[in-house]
């Protein structure tokens, strides 16, 4: 019983302590001493993790819309409502769908990334001789990775959203039948720029920085050893997938009035 | 004295320059009993191993000088405090008259301009070619034209011997010549102190015998304090102007490398001959070798299953 108390405290301890050292490395790396001279680095960053993830985003998105294209045709068909696909689709893709799916795989194929290249650069000494030379690390390496999360991302989701839109139109009208003029007119109704796109948007800002963080924090913390970046890597897949779900409801609670 | 010589024909900001260097030098060559690095009564532990027991030793200024002593004894560890990735539990350590733990981190960075450190591992940044990594600290702390740091980058190379390999990427060098970049781009700011971390260890003789001049080289021509971690009892003692050993946290000899291959402490005498069983033990601690064989029950360990 002691024993189970005295972990519980421990495990509260460490959390605190990661919390810590976590909002520490955002501070230094973003708020502290911000650089326009290491414009460059976020450009390469935003090419690194957001142009790279673009292939991979487009064909979910594709997939995705044209599943509910069919899924959503098999339902409305029923009651006579299949003019409405184009704005049911519309409104899932920007407000849920686009921002968490494409925040999962950003998760999955930026935020793996940056985890385990910083961890190698960590256990190839490399963080420790930039720091000899003079330059800290966290403007240098974290930073701009920050940044170019916090930038790509909500372009992500916004493409992913696009292209799951045609990707249900293609299905929708062009293979469904459903005709045309009421699938586009019934979205262009019903989707509000500030009401649904803006807080979609939102959404994906916070997922940006959300997996970045995580991903950064990770790799700076990870133990410098092949297996420590393994798991470091693998934590960061996991606790990011798990805070763009969470946050997902808590952004959808505050957000949309419930 | 600047011979005027030495200066004419330049423009004036260039002689500027020059004169601050050479006043440099002559500084430093008139207080060569200024110690560069003071360390004393440090206290560091990594958990709850103790590494370092109140270890005290200074580092003369402009002088080679060795850290020795078995593994685990924490010689790496000491340069890391010294170049403040670490910070002691107790003790000063200080650099050129600033103590290292007390500084802000962004007074630690400026301090770390004058010094260079030479990884075990080299350290190159594995995303850049040779060329751009010895660039790298010039084009971050200077505001040198680009024409100015692709000569200074080359002479550099040259000084290593290795200007032919300067568009490779560190992934096509070899041990040897990952380290002599590494180096070039260590001297590239001509730092004032440099920390060699195991420089010759997994190098082969004629590698070994080119680092170990450079070093001799280098610190003899730019008049820079060295500081070199190793194993290596003879590639050090020959280049070395004064060795620490350290064993159990403390320093436990120390003196020119003559005086100390005739120093009749055990620890000392095991570590320089190479002894594989003294005051150092062989074996990590562990219960009665005969009890643990008879004893069936203690065939629990994971290692056995």
């Amino acid at each position: 019983m002691l024993a189970s108390i005295r972990q519980l405290g421990q495990n509260g301890i460490d959390l605190i302590t990661a919390l810590g050292r976590a909002g520490n490395i955002w501070w230094q790396a973003i708020w502290r001493r911000p650089r326009l001279a290491n414009a460059h680095l976020v450009f390469r960053q935003i090419y690194q993790l957001g142009v790279l993830s673009v292939v991979i985003t487009v064909l979910s998105g594709f997939s995705i819309g044209a599943v509910l294209a069919l899924q959503g045709y098999n339902q409305l068909v029923k009651y006579g409502s299949e003019s409405a696909l184009g704005l049911g689709v519309a409104l899932v893709l920007v407000m849920e769908i686009g921002p968490v799916v494409s925040g999962l795989l950003f998760a999955g194929r930026a935020g793996s990334a940056v985890t385990a290249e910083i961890g190698l650069m960590k256990a190839t000494e490399q963080l420790s001789s930039m720091e000899m030379i003079g330059v800290d690390p966290l403007q240098r390496i974290v930073a701009p990775r920050l940044w170019a999360g916090f930038i790509s991302m909500p372009i992500l989701a916004l493409m992913f959203s696009v292209v799951g839109i045609w990707g249900s139109s293609l299905i929708g009208v062009d293979w469904l039948g459903v005709y045309e003029g009421a699938f586009w007119s019934a979205m262009q109704d019903g989707v509000d720029f500030k009401s649904h796109v803006l807080k979609g948007i939102i959404k994906s800002v916070v997922f940006g920085l959300i997996v970045t963080w995580i991903a950064v924090y990770q790799g700076y913390e990870a133990e410098p050893t092949s297996e420590g970046i393994s798991r470091a890597t693998t934590r960061t897949v996991v606790h990011s997938s798990v805070a763009v779900l969470v946050l997902d409801f808590f952004l959808t609670l505050v957000m949309f009035n419930f | 004295m600047i011979p005027s010589s030495a200066v004419s024909g330049v423009g004036a900001n260039h002689v500027q320059i020059q004169a601050d260097d050479f006043s440099r030098m002559n500084n430093q060559a008139n207080n060569v009993s200024e110690d560069h690095i003071t360390i004393s009564e440090v206290v560091f532990s990594r958990g709850r191993r103790r590494i370092f027991d109140g270890i005290s030793l200074n580092v003369p200024r402009g002088k080679i000088v060795g850290i020795m002593g078995p593994s685990g004894t924490g010689k790496t560890t000491l340069l890391r405090l010294i170049g403040g990735q670490l910070r002691p539990e107790r003790g000063i350590v200080e650099v050129d008259g600033r103590r290292i733990p007390q500084l802000s981190r962004k007074e630690l960075f400026d301090v770390r301009k004058s010094m260079g450190m030479l990884f075990q591992s080299g350290a190159l940044f594995t995303d850049l070619s040779v060329f751009d990594n010895v660039a790298f600290p010039l084009r971050i702390h200077t505001d040198l034209p680009d024409d100015m740091i692709r000569d200074l980058v080359l002479i550099k190379l040259q000084s290593v011997g290795l200007r032919g390999a300067s568009e490779l990427f560190p992934s096509e060098l070899s041990g040897g010549m990952n380290r002599r970049v590494a180096l070039a781009r260590a001297v590239a700011l001509d730092p004032r102190l440099i920390m060699y971390d195991e420089p010759f260890s997994g190098l082969d003789p004629i590698a070994l015998g080119v680092v170990v001049q450079l070093i001799k080289t280098l610190n003899h021509v730019f008049g820079m304090t060295s500081i070199i971690v190793s194993h290596d009892i003879h590639e050090t003692a020959s280049i070395a102007d004064l060795i620490y050993v350290i064993s159990d946290g403390k320093v436990i000899g120390s003196g020119a490398p003559e005086e100390l291959f005739k120093q009749d402490t055990p620890r000392v005498q095991q570590f320089i001959k190479g002894l594989p069983d003294g005051p150092v033990p062989f074996h990590y601690p562990a219960t009665d070798f005969r009890d643990q064989l008879l004893n069936h029950d203690s065939l629990n360990h994971s290692a056995f299953r």
